[in-house]
């Protein structure tokens, strides 16, 4: 199962379970705010070779039709995937 | 069919994790999650994996996982396969994830780096870190990397293995084959940390198929008593190159890199005689 973000987010005692068990994949709050840059895809150069999503440490690039999506929810912008890509269709662009 | 990008598990099994940018480790956990399935039950002792992949309310393992003590983490993956067994259940995969200094898949950055980088015994001759500072009497750590690859081998363990994340085909076929052998098994994952290695977070994967390239570490398997080597670079890639694109080498001295290039010298010629 892939962790997803939800809508309830426990704040007070009563909403945190006793035992020290929970949920798993129960994600609350995004990763986009630690970016400084985005990688952004030129699909016109992917050939879908996947090697981003292969190398990506947080696994936000996936499959989409025969290239690559970005879940920019989730992205640091660490520039790995831009690097690793030999065709160089992941530049990196500052984030405003 | 081998395992690769295109045949691997689309599904994400640690997302949305708190690592740093660019984390080496987290990609390690991730790639073998992806290999190992749902049924995997991973077990992370306090590190950082656990310090960024529970952060209450954000649980970012699809999976079961737990944290257990620091030295636990094989005593609880012991208690795991016991308890799943006792109820009868025999598809799962119990995993351990520790950092330098534990069981199961060890994703060896090079010093404790949730803490904030202190010296561990995996830290190799000449890194600076906060409790080997580099000074004018003393160079940053003393001490050469302990060879855990191979102390864990003499356990006559069924299966371990060496890798890099700059390697992930190498690694996802070693969890694969760790996957399907009965009894405890060891992959050592060497995982950049750009944070207390000094080196931008894109350079991660870079610098660890960099460290394979210049011979200070190694691609290789122990398995039935023999040790095999799965690359033999043909000619070795500069040592200093390696060395001075990190801050945390970056007071070395050139007798210093000299004593590196020596030892990875002598390292080479045990492998050569030793490994198939």
């Amino acid at each position: 199962m892939k962790p997803y973000l939800r809508d309830f987010v426990p704040t007070s005692y009563d909403d945190i379970p006793k035992a020290t068990a929970y949920e798993a994949g129960y994600l609350v709050t995004k990763n986009a705010g630690w970016r400084n840059a985005r990688p952004v895809l030129d699909e016109t150069k992917c050939i879908g070779c996947l090697n981003c999503y292969l190398y990506c440490p947080d696994g936000v690039i996936f499959r989409e039709d025969s290239k690559i999506g970005i879940d920019y929810d989730f992205c640091k912008g660490c520039g790995i995937c831009s690097k690793i890509c030999k065709l160089k269709a992941i530049k990196m662009e500052a984030e405003k | 069919m081998a395992i690769n990008a295109k045949t691997l598990n689309e599904t994400e099994f640690f997302y949305g994790h708190k690592a740093c940018a660019g984390c080496g480790g987290s990609l390690a956990v991730r790639i073998a999650l992806k290999v190992l399935g749902e049924n995997a039950v991973a077990v992370l002792p306090a590190g950082c994996m656990s310090a960024v992949g529970f952060n209450f309310p954000q649980l970012c393992f699809g999976n079961n996982a737990i944290i257990s003590t620091f030295a636990g983490t094989a005593s609880m993956l012991t208690g795991v396969e016991a308890g799943l067994r006792a109820q009868g259940i025999t598809d799962f995969h119990a995993v351990g994830f520790a950092g330098d200094g534990g069981t199961a898949i060890c994703y060896d950055n090079e010093a404790y780096m949730n803490t904030g980088i202190q010296k561990s015994s995996l830290t190799p001759f000449g890194a600076r870190t906060t409790t080997t500072p580099a000074g004018k009497n003393i160079r940053g750590n003393l001490r050469p990397k302990k060879n855990l690859f191979e102390i864990v081998a003499a356990h006559g363990i069924p299966y371990a293995a060496t890798a890099s994340v700059g390697y992930l085909n190498d690694f996802m076929r070693k969890v694969e084959k760790a996957k399907n052998i009965r009894g405890t098994k060891y992959i050592h994952v060497l995982a950049p940390c750009p944070t207390g290695w000094g080196v931008k977070t894109d350079e991660t994967v870079e610098i660890a198929k960099e460290v394979v390239d210049c011979g200070l570490w190694y691609l290789a398997e122990y398995e039935n008593g023999e040790f095999t080597l799965n690359r033999r670079p043909k000619e070795f890639s500069d040592v200093s190159a390696y060395l001075r694109r990190q801050s945390r080498f970056k007071h070395l001295t050139d007798e210093d890199i000299e004593i590196i290039t020596r030892s990875r010298d002598e390292k080479w010629e045990f492998i050569n005689q030793n490994f198939k």
